[in-house]
C-alpha cells in the first residue's frame, strides 16, 4: 500500500505550462519531501497526485493501478491542507469523524476510531470544541486526525506547518516524523523550508519551475548536489559560490563551498579577506567575509564563540574534499 | 473616540440625526395609537370622542379579519419558501464558472429594480391575462382552456409575482455567501469521500445558514406589508381571497373612511410583525451569534 508512480505527467493552466513532463517513483512507506522555491509547482504536483487537478497528459499509478482518471475520494489518499480546511461548524469530533461518516461506517466503529486518533494526537480534551476555539497547533492536529482515521494509502501534506510559530513548528515537525514511524505509511510533504526537508525526509525531491532537479536522500543532496541550484538550495546557511580566477584555479566555471567547510586562519590560507558582519548564535558564529570573485560575501561558520573582530584580516582555506565544482551549465563536475 | 471629550462631542454631533429618526418613528406611531382609541370617521364630521377598545373590537370581529390574517401568513410563508429554496438553487448555478457570467448575474438581479406597481401590472396584463397574456396564449395555442389566474388561483398568482420580485434579493445574498466559502474546505470534503449532495448538505448549507437567516428576516419584514402588488392586480379579491392585513387596513381607513378602525388595524399589524419577528429570531436567530 502506498506506492505511487508518475510517468510523463504534465500540467498546464491555459497556455502556462506549470509542470513539464515529469517522472517520479515514490516507494511504499517512504517520507518524500517536495522542496523548491515559491511558485515552482509543488502544490500543483501534490494536487495532481491527490486528484484535485486533472493531469494535462501522462499517467499516475497508485499501488500499480492506473489512477489517472480516478476521482480523489477513490484514490485512498488523505490530504492535510495549508489552511487546515477544517469544517468550522462541526465539533472536532465531527470533523475527525467526517470521512468515516461519508464511508457509512457504523456509529460505534466511528467513535472508536475517533477516540483512538484523538489519543494519538493529544486531542481528547478538545473533542467537543469547534475549530474556531482551538490554537493553530491544535487545528493542525485535528486536520491530521481527520486524515489518519481514513487509514489512507498515503498522506499528502501541503506546507502544513507554515502557519505556526517557530517553536511549535519544531515540535510538530517531530510529531509528524514520529507519526510516520508509527503508521509506516507513505507520506508526501510539500515545503519550501529546506530545514524541514532535511530533518524529515527519507527522500527529497528538489523542484525548479516544475522540473525535478534532483532526487535523493537528504545527505546525498547535501554531499553530492547535481547542480548549482540544488547546491544552493540545500544546506543552511547557503553554499558560497566563487567564479573567475579562483574557480579557474580548480578547472571550473563556478566552485561552491559550504560555510562549514572553510577553515579560518589569522596567518595563512588560500583566500584573503576582511571580516565584515558577524552573527553570534552561541553554538556557532557566522562571519561574512567579502572576497574577490564572489558577488556576495562568503559566509564562514566557526563553532563556538570565536573572537574575530570586524575589519580584521583573515585567511580562508576550503577543505578540498568538500569543494563542489560546476561547469558553465551549472552542472556538477565529478 | 478615545477621550471623554471626544465621546461627548461625538454624541452631541450625532444627536440631530438620532432625534430626527426617533421622531420620524415615534410621532406616527403614537398618533396611530392615539387614533386607534377614538371614534374618528371622515364621513361623520364633528367631535371624535374617546371610545376605549371599541375600534379593536370592531376590527377583530370584522368577518374579513381572520381571512386577512391567514392570507398574510400564507403570502409570507409561500414567498419565503419559494425565494429561499429558489435563491439557493440560483446561487449554486451562478457560482459555477460559465460563459457570460457578468451579464447573466445582472439579468438575474434585474427584477429587483422594477417597481412593485409596474411589475404587478406587467404580470397582470402581459402574462396572466387569460385572453391577451402570454400564458393564456400558450394554453390556447396548445388547445387548453386558459387559466384565469386572478379569478381561479388569486393567492398563488400573487405569491408568484412577489416571489419573482424577491428572488433576486435572496439569490444575491446567498451567492455572496457561497462565494466566501473556502474552496479548500470543499476540496477537503471531496477527498474525504463526500459526493456533491453531501458537500452541499454538510459544507455549503451550514456555511450559508447565516445568510439564509438574514434573507428570511429581512424578507419577512417587507413581506408582511405587501400592498402595491395586491392593489394593482386583485384589489384584495375575489371576495377577500387576497386581502392581507395591510390591505384590510387600507380598506377600513381609506375606503370606509374609518380612521379609528384603520389605526387599530395598524397597531395589530405592528404587534403581529413583532410576534413573527420574535418567533423567527427564536427559531433561526441562534445562527446569527454562532
Ligand atoms: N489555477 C491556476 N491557474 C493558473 N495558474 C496557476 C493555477 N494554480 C497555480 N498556477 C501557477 O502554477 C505555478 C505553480 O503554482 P503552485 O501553487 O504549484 O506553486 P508552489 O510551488 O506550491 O508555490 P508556494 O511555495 O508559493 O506554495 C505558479 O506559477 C502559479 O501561478
Ligand atoms: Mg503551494
Amino acid at each position: 500500500m502506498g506506492q505511487i508512480s508518475l510517468s510523463q505527467v504534465t500540467k498546464s493552466f491555459g497556455d502556462v505550462n506549470v509542470i513539464p513532463p515529469l517522472d517520479l517513483e515514490i516507494n511504499e512507506g517512504e517520507f518524500v519531501v517536495f522542496v523548491g522555491p515559491s511558485g515552482c509547482g509543488k502544490s500543483t504536483l501534490l494536487r495532481l497526485i491527490a486528484g484535485l487537478e486533472d493531469v494535462t497528459s501522462g499517467h499516475i499509478a497508485i499501488d500499480g493501478q492506473d489512477a489517472t482518471d480516478v476521482p480523489p475520494a477513490k484514490r485512498g489518499l488523505a490530504m492535510v491542507f495549508q489552511s487546515y480546511a477544517l469544517y468550522p461548524h462541526m465539533t472536532v469530533r465531527k470533523n475527525i469523524a467526517f470521512p468515516l461518516r461519508m464511508a457509512k461506517l457504523d456509529q460505534a466503529a466511528q467513535d472508536k476510531k475517533v477516540e483512538e486518533a484523538a489519543r494519538v494526537l493529544n486531542l481528547t480534551d478538545y473533542l467537543d470544541r469547534r475549530p474556531g476555539q482551538l490554537s493553530g497547533g491544535q487545528r493542525q492536529r485535528v486536520a491530521i486526525g481527520r486524515a489518519i482515521v481514513r487509514e489512507p494509502a498515503a498522506f499528502l501534506f501541503d506546507e502544513p506547518l507554515s502557519n505556526l510559530d517557530a517553536a511549535l513548528r519544531v515540535n510538530m515537525r517531530l510529531e509528524i516524523s514520529e507519526l510516520h514511524k508509527q503508521l509506516d505509511t507513505t507520506m508526501i510533504y510539500v515545503t519550501h523550508d529546506q530545514v524541514e526537508a532535511m530533518t524529515m525526509a527519507d527522500k527529497i525531491v528538489v523542484l525548479r519551475a516544475g522540473n525535478i532537479e534532483q532526487v535523493g536522500s537528504p545527505l546525498e543532496l547535501y554531499r553530492r548536489p547535481q547542480n548549482k541550484f540544488v547546491a544552493g538550495f540545500i544546506g543552511s546557511p547557503k553554499m558560497n559560490f566563487l567564479t573567475g580566477a579562483t574557480a579557474a584555479a580548480y578547472d571550473a566555471q563556478t566552485i561552491g563551498i559550504r560555510p562549514e567547510h572553510l577553515e579560518v586562519s589569522r596567518d595563512s590560507g588560500d583566500w584573503k579577506g576582511v571580516v565584515g558582519v558577524s552573527e553570534h548564535l552561541g553554538s556557532d558564529t557566522f562571519f561574512h567575509v567579502p572576497v574577490p570573485d564572489s558577488d556576495d560575501p562568503l559566509t564562514v561558520r566557526a563553532s563556538g564563540e570565536v573572537d574575530l573582530k570586524r575589519g580584521e584580516e583573515i585567511f580562508l582555506t576550503p577543505i578540498q574534499e568538500h569543494l563542489h565544482r560546476f561547469d558553465d551549465q551549472g552542472l556538477a563536475i565529478r | 473616540m478615545a477621550t471623554k471629550a471626544s465621546r461627548a462631542s461625538a454624541r452631541l454631533m450625532i444627536s440631530p440625526a438620532v432625534i430626527l429618526l426617533l421622531g420620524w418613528m415615534i410621532i406616527p406611531l403614537s398618533m396611530t395609537l392615539y387614533f386607534s382609541f377614538l371614534r374618528y370617521n371622515l364621513l361623520q364630521p364633528g367631535p371624535t370622542p374617546f371610545v376605549g377598545w371599541e375600534n379593536y373590537y370592531w376590527f377583530f370581529t370584522d368577518p374579513s379579519f381572520s381571512a386577512a390574517m391567514i392570507n398574510t401568513l400564507v403570502l409570507v410563508g409561500g414567498v419565503l419558501t419559494i425565494t429561499t429554496v429558489g435563491g439557493i438553487c440560483f446561487a449554486l448555478l451562478l457560482d459555477r464558472p460559465m460563459f457570460g457570467q457578468g451579464i447573466i448575474r445582472i439579468m438575474v438581479i434585474a427584477p429587483f429594480f422594477v417597481m412593485p406597481t409596474v411589475s404587478g401590472l406587467v404580470w397582470k396584463n402581459m402574462f396572466m391575462n387569460p385572453v391577451n397574456g402570454i400564458f393564456g396564449r400558450i394554453a390556447t395555442s396548445l388547445g387548453f382552456q386558459p387559466v384565469d389566474f386572478f379569478g381561479q388561483i388569486p393567492m398563488a398568482s400573487i405569491i408568484l409575482i412577489v416571489s419573482w420580485m424577491w428572488l433576486p434579493f435572496a439569490t444575491l445574498i446567498l451567492l455572496t455567501a457561497l462565494q466566501s466559502l473556502d474552496q479548500e474546505q470543499l476540496e477537503a470534503a471531496e477527498m474525504d469521500g463526500a459526493n456533491w449532495r453531501n458537500r452541499f448538505w454538510f459544507i455549503m448549507l451550514p456555511h450559508m445558514a447565516r445568510a439564509i437567516t438574514v434573507v428570511i428576516l429581512i424578507q419577512t419584514i417587507f413581506l408582511l406589508s405587501i400592498f402595491a402588488e395586491i392593489l394593482v392586480t386583485t384589489n384584495g379579491g375575489p371576495g377577500v381571497a387576497t386581502t392581507n392585513l395591510t390591505y384590510l387596513i387600507y380598506v377600513s381607513s381609506l375606503l370606509q373612511f374609518d380612521v379609528g378602525i384603520g389605526s387599530a388595524g395598524g397597531v395589530v399589524a405592528i404587534i403581529l410583525a413583532n410576534i413573527v419577528a420574535l418567533f423567527l429570531m427564536r427559531m433561526i436567530g441562534k445562527n446569527l451569534d454562532a
